[in-house]
């Protein structure tokens, strides 16, 4: 029976976060610090001719400003020096802040400004002038679509079957185009960094999903051992795939810091952050559809293109989770990419799959009407009970569960088929669904345990806790396999003095950290048992690691309470104060004879003002199937965000472009809509508890993404129920349903 | 944001002069609005003169009608009981504005005052003739999904985003105006805000050093049968796409007067004489609401992403005037 | 800098620390009430975050500055002194005339709990108590605030005892990364007030009527937060836990897990789909 797994824990950190306590990158105190300030190029494609700090320089408490023409140039690259693990290594082709009088982007860096206060640092930055030889960019992905190539054909999925023959003869076929702006991750926290140097030795309070690569990054860029580079980033205001790269200014931050011998304190404005990292690409999407007249599904040609940037093909794989959902014969699904004037994109919550899945799902919707078949009963008449790729067999797929229960619950069998058929009294009423999926990623990831005579443990890894709430997970595994009251267990991350661990991305940081505390402390478990083992009258004589367990600081035989030692004692026989277990574990070979995934069913009423095109969200019921949930509570909360991004997605989240300029206008929170509380209603998650042993040991699965993945289509699909249009261009903002 | 120095003022007639005195300087009211703006390098006032201490801030009745000082808090203007019983347009109004906090800062004149949110404004990397006359205007050709489709020139298409004034305008408020020499002169609000024309640097008919001190708000029979509808991105905290201030007052089912303004649809509040005037006399229905909506629109000339606001407007004025008719509760009869 | 800090306690605390320590410490040994709020806090978990990173801080302190470090000339314009009252301790600032509340509070006073999000009043990560009221501290230059009462997140805590606010937010899990949260708590403890004032919202049905004490439903506590923008998408929880302390009253929890019954009940084994 488990004391911590399954059962609701409150946040570890949660007495730090709402006393003000927890320390974020930029908030750390640091003496003698001094400001730097970005400035941004005000073009979006061509040369700096000249650059004009002399006026800059003389205001009040400029320190030094660098620009393309003074900043240090980073080390080149030693590829042999580049750790396996670090995730980024052979993509960290990332952009280089100062580097060339090349400009890429619009409010590309193009100068630093040092001053001894912020406010000093931000007005001198406005002094600095730069002239340009100015060209045209090309910013509208979709004017160029013909230009559109696949950036790696040989490790692209072939095609499945016959797809374009089989939509050629299907009796029934929808064919329809799908379209999603750009969109900013936008975490609270602004991206920053504090940076300084003790000889050849850096440090930098970073706000990152992954220390380990940042110290990567930044040691190769000066070329110094990665042991010089101490990367501490204990506390992240969210992040949400903005921080798995290191973005520039970790490295603007040191070298400034290392130039002028001092601590430097680098913060992005709101406005930075709309080229200082990356974002959800535009997306053109393309979804034939063939069934049969009893609605089973012949063929799928899904088409997909994103933009990515002039110096770097980022593909946001849109095509890949959808081509898994449905058992269809047929399947094509070609995903492109178009190069344009624009800083490079990258994950962005649910990459990929949610935007995927808002054509495919919507698509799935269409052809349900086509077909005029309720559309949860067109998704279970093409379940994929294997993977229909490779026809293994799922470790576990509860998806079907899903659809049933939330249909349940929502009452979804009480909906009229026909459009605008529903009404709240002036409210058209229109209720939609879709299918949610993700993956069950493990990475390799190690931890470090000590167990203290004292009954006592402490726990540490390099990983991260942007939000889904790792101290606390972590924290609870720890307890239950130490056989600890959670209390007694502190954990640690966010630094690289712990032990590597993966970037928090992905939705694996549980699976992979929480098994390797899991398999940490059965080594721990496994010494003590040499050692009491050791003794003639041991209670625990010839017992073998499986038939023994914590409980109470004591080591005991399964169901046998009295056969016991306590762990205080083994110690103290043994003269140990502490015992100390690093451990890395890695994801499974067993896991290759499966498929692996998460799954959810999300279904959504909305609310539709006939006269003024209004959207609400009255009412989610999603149901997600991911693997055993170690806290529920948190849990919920993830799938909540999830919902709430959704929303956004699906009604008010886009990025303007002025193509002319190739410059992005609304850089803020006020042009900038992410939801806020108003615009979140009802929303009820329920989680169908998986036994997978297959994934890892504890079955864990991801969440973080999945909670989001369904939600824009189940709401566009709702929208269309509430008022018989179907809008394929989110967001869906009133002037769409005029 | 350029050094500025710092001027606390304590009398009215002090912060005059200290502004008057200095071409650059700004009063500084709840900064709301101004140190935003100068954080983005669009306004540089070398002095800011702090007003906010004046004593500026009472809501008070003066024979029948009511004067609401220019330094009184949004919030405590929307909560007042005076202003909710006998103005509870300008309540609904003040409150779909902005968010708590926002509301608790900005200031009533603050708010007459606030300048446009058109992007290209904000963005001194681009061209706008508000900002820098003679740069061009950004949005004119660019993104203008949020701008006018009223009374804009080829100088400056950009809108007056604020919900208060809308309100303001149907209640035929008027804003009492310090001028330099200490004396006071009374502007009608419908003549507060200016249409861009060819200077669009200027938001409104206030000289430099002019101290708005009230907004004066006469007696009416509106109070049963108004309602601010408000329409935009998200369910709270943005600005208005279109919003609608209607004001009835009825004897029996039939019409005596009527109002309708237009919010984020022109440089300022955009009032349809004509529409109201079709209304009065007529039977309080949807048919008449309808008719009148009509006029109020067929002047429009949207711009290139924002031909929807005709529509939208129009439907706005119509649940607009039939929740006024309702009580103003926010649902039609 | 010593480099080997590893995050155990520092066993030599100073005078500050030890106090802080036994703050939090207290914070375990809430009373009784306060105890079933938390539910099942990891008790042992709550204050290390704050001591380790205050043991780094302290090391950090000592950090003397290199040979060659460059500095400019000290040159504060247009400086203002303002006297006023952060939690409760006057303090006397002398400071640029641009410098607003928020960078006063992070910068200047090492009072990092206020949070800078968009630095525009449009977040409300910054929000902090003025005189009684929530106001954006990015909007409010500090030389503004002489005389005025500031409360931040720092100083919403009685002494040890959380605020039933913070302790709300811990039970319904009202945040994830935390970032939003020191305004969404400045907001949520001041909006109890403003109910009780009997203020009006922009979903407020009967406005022509002044009443006190507010009996806010979800859908005014939603439009009353509406200013406080949560990316982590916490907003069922902050709605969850000002409801209870504004109700005294507990609330439901809304997530659940499938009950094995239920899963047994949907029969799925062998049924066919096209059937369903
Ligand atoms: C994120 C955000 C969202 C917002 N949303 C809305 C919204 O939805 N609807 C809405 O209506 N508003 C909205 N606002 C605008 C807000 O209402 C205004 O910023 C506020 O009303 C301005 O008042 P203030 O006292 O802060 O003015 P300040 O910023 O202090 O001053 C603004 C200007 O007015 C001048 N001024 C101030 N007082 C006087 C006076 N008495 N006499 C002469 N000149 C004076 C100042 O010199 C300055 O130039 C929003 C603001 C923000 C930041
Ligand atoms: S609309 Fe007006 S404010 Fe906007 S860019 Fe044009 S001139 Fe400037
Ligand atoms: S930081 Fe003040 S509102 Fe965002
Ligand atoms: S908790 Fe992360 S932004 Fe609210």
């Amino acid at each position: 029976m488990a004391r911590y797994i399954g059962k609701e824990m409150s946040r570890v950190d949660g007495v730090a976060k709402v006393t003000g306590k927890a320390k974020y990158a930029a908030e750390f105190q640091v003496p003698g610090i001094a400001y730097g300030f970005i400035v941004q190029s005000t073009i979006g494609k061509g040369t700096i001719k000249s650059i004009d700090t002399a006026e800059a320089s003389r205001a009040p408490g400029v320190i030094r400003i660098y620009t393309h023409e003074n900043a240090p140039k980073p080390a080149p690259p030693k590829s042999a020096e580049l750790k396996p693990q670090t995730n980024s290594q052979e993509r960290d082709k990332s952009f280089r802040a100062l580097q060339t009088n090349r400009i890429f982007f619009n409010m590309q860096p193009i100068a630093l400004v040092l001053a001894e206060t912020f406010e000093q640092a931000r007005y001198a930055a406005r002094l600095v002038k730069a002239s340009y030889a100015e060209e045209k960019p090309m910013t509208d992905m979709e004017a160029e679509l013909k230009s559109a190539f696949m950036p790696n054909p040989q490790r692209a999925p072939k095609p499945r079957g016959n797809p374009s023959e089989a939509f050629q003869t299907a009796a029934v076929k929808i064919e329809a185009e799908y379209t999603i702006p750009v969109e900013h991750h936008n975490p609270m926290e602004p991206h920053g960094a504090i940076a300084f140097w003790e000889n050849e030795k850096l440090t930098i309070f970073d706000k990152t999903q992954g220390v380990y690569t940042v110290r990567t990054h930044l040691a190769t860029s000066f070329g110094i051992p990665e042991e010089n580079v101490s990367v501490v980033s204990p506390f992240v205001g969210g992040a949400f795939g903005s921080s798995l790269r290191p973005n520039y200014y970790p490295w603007l931050a040191s070298m400034a810091a290392r130039e002028i011998k001092r601590p430097v304190k680098l913060v992005y404005t709101r406005q930075q952050m709309y080229t200082g990292h990356g974002y959800r690409p535009q997306t053109w999407q393309k979804v034939a559809l063939g069934a049969d007249k009893n609605g089973k599904l012949t063929s799928i040609i899904h088409e997909a293109a994103n933009n990515s940037s002039t110096f770097e093909d980022y593909s946001d794989n849109t095509t890949n989770f959808p081509r898994s959902i449905y058992a269809c014969p047929n399947v094509d699904s070609p995903q492109k990419i178009v190069k344009t004037d624009m800083s490079t994109p990258c994950a962005m919550r649910a990459p990929g799959a949610v935007s995927g899945m808002f054509a495919l799902e919507c698509a799935m919707d269409e052809l349900a009407y086509s077909l005029k078949i309720d559309p949860l009963e067109l998704r279970l008449i093409n379940y994929a009970d294997v993977h229909p790729d490779s026809g293994k067999a799922f470790s576990s797929k509860a998806l079907r569960e899903c659809y049933h229960l939330a249909a349940e619950k929502f009452g979804w069998k009480n909906r009229k088929l026909e459009p605008r058929s529903m009404r709240d009294g002036r409210m058209l009423v229109g209720w939609g669904m879709a299918t949610g999926v993700w993956g069950a990623f493990q990475q390799p990831a190690s931890v470090k345990i000590t167990l203290r005579a004292d009954g006592t443990a402490y726990v540490a890894s390099g990983t991260s806790d942007i939000g889904p709430g790792t101290y606390t997970v972590i924290t609870l595994i720890a307890a239950e396999y130490l056989g600890l009251p959670a209390e007694k267990v502190k954990f640690e991350l966010g630094d690289t003095k712990f032990p590597r661990a993966p970037v928090q991305g992905g939705s694996f940081t549980t699976a992979s950290v929480g098994t390797a505390v899991y398999e940490s402390a059965q080594n721990i478990r496994q010494k003590l048992l040499d050692l009491a083992g050791k003794e003639a009258n041991s209670p625990l004589k010839a017992a073998k690691i499986d038939e023994v367990e914590f409980a109470d600081g004591k080591l005991q035989i399964k169901n046998e309470p009295a056969r016991s030692i306590s762990v205080s004692e083994i110690m103290r026989r043994n003269n140990l104060t502490e015992l100390t277990d690093i451990h890395e574990a890695k994801p499974s070979p067993e896991r290759n004879k499966y498929a692996t995934g998460a799954h959810g069913a999300q279904f959504v009423e909305v609310k539709v003002d006939p006269d003024l095109g209004i959207v609400r969200v009255t009412r989610v019921v999603e149901a997600t199937a991911c693997g055993r949930i170690m806290n529920p509570k948190t849990s919920h909360s993830q799938e909540i965000g999830g919902i709430v991004w959704g929303i956004g997605m699906a009604l008010t989240e886009a990025t303007e472009i002025d193509h002319r300029y190739g410059r992005i206008m609304n850089p803020n929170l006020q042009h900038y809509h992410v939801p806020v509380n108003a615009d979140v209603l009802e929303v009820e998650t329920m989680f169908v508890e998986e036994d997978d042993k297959i994934v890892n040991p504890l079955g864990i699965k991801g969440m973080g993404e999945l909670g989001m993945v369904g939600i824009p289509a189940a709401i566009a699909n709702a929208v269309f129920h509430a008022t018989g249009k179907r809008v394929r261009d989110l967001p869906i903002t009133p002037e769409k349903l005029l | 944001m350029n050094s500025f120095k710092y001027t606390p003022a304590t009398e009215a007639a002090s912060a005059v002069q200290s502004v008057s005195a200095n071409p650059s300087a700004k009063f500084l009211a709840g900064g709301t609005n101004l140190i935003d703006l100068m954080k983005e390098y669009v306004e540089r006032p070398n002095e800011l003169v702090d007003i906010t201490r004046l004593n500026l801030a009472q809501i008070k009745s003066t024979g029948g009608s009511l004067s609401i000082g220019a330094l009184a808090k949004n919030t405590d203007t929307a909560n007042h009981p005076l202003v909710r019983q006998n103005y509870p347009l300008l309540t609904q109004a003040i409150l779909a504005g902005a968010s708590a906090q926002l509301r608790n800062m900005a200031t009533n004149g603050g708010n007459l005052m606030q300048r446009t949110r058109c992007q290209y404004f904000y963005d001194i990397a681009m061209p706008c003739n508000k900002r820098e006359p003679g740069t061009g205007c950004g949005a004119l050709e660019g993104l203008n999904r949020i701008h006018a489709i009223f009374g804009y020139s080829d100088k400056c298409v950009a809108t007056y985003p604020g919900d208060m004034a809308t309100a303001l305008y149907a209640l035929d408020a008027s804003v009492r105006i310090r001028k330099p020499d200490g004396r006071d002169r009374v502007v009608p609000v419908r003549e507060f805000h200016r249409l861009p024309g060819e200077a669009p640097e200027k938001d409104n008919v206030l000289q430099h050093g002019e101290l708005i001190v009230a907004i004066d708000l006469p007696k009416n029979n509106f109070a049963a049968k108004s309602y601010y509808l408000k329409v935009r991105d998200r369910a709270s905290y943005a600005f208005a796409l279109v919003s609608v201030a209607a004001a009835l007052e009825t004897s029996g089912n039939n019409i005596r007067q009527a109002r309708i303004v237009l919010g984020g649809v022109a440089h300022k509040p955009w009032r349809s004489d004509e529409a109201e005037n079709a209304l009065v006399g007529k039977p309080a229905n949807e048919e008449t609401f309808r008719q009148a909506a009509e006029i109020a629109l067929k002047d429009a000339k949207p711009l290139k992403h924002n031909g929807y606001k005709v529509e939208l407007g129009k439907r706005a004025i119509v649940l607009a005037l039939k929740r006024a008719m309702n009580g103003g509760a926010g649902k039609e009869a | 800098m010593k480099d080997e800090f590893d995050g155990e306690l520092n066993e030599e605390l100073s005078a500050d620390e030890k106090i802080l320590l036994s703050d939090f410490q207290e914070l375990t040994e809430l009373g009784d009430k306060r105890r079933k709020f938390l539910g099942q806090a990891a008790a042992g978990g709550i204050g290390i975050f704050a001591l380790q990173l205050l043991a780094r801080e302290q090391a950090l302190a000592a950090l003397e500055p290199a040979g060659g470090a460059v500095f400019a000339p000290a040159a504060e314009e247009n400086a203002v002194a303002v006297k006023l009252q952060i939690n409760g301790v006057e303090k006397t600032l002398n400071l640029d005339s641009r410098v607003s509340l928020l960078d006063a509070l992070r910068e200047r006073m090492a009072l990092t709990g206020t949070k800078k999000g968009c630095d525009q009043g449009q977040c409300g990560a910054c929000t902090v108590i003025v005189d009684g009221r929530r106001v954006l501290s990015c909007l409010t230059l500090t030389a503004a605030c002489d005389g005025k009462k500031v409360t931040t997140v720092e100083g919403l805590a009685n002494g040890e005892e959380l605020h039933p606010m913070q302790a709300a937010f811990i039970k319904h899990d009202g945040f994830q990364c935390g970032y939003c949260t020191p305004g969404q708590l400045c907001s949520a403890v001041a909006l109890l007030q403003e109910a009780k004032n009997g203020e009006a919202s922009h979903v407020t049905a009967n406005l022509r009527t002044n009443a006190r004490n507010l009996k806010l439903s979800d859908e005014e506590i939603r439009e009353r937060m509406s200013g406080n923008i949560c990316r982590c998408g916490a907003y069922p929880g902050i709605v969850a836990a000002i409801r209870e302390v504004h109700a005294g009253r507990e609330t439901a929890q809304t997530w659940r897990f499938a009950g094995e019954e239920e899963i047994a009940a949907l029969n799925l084994e062998g049924k066919s789909d096209e059937l369903v």
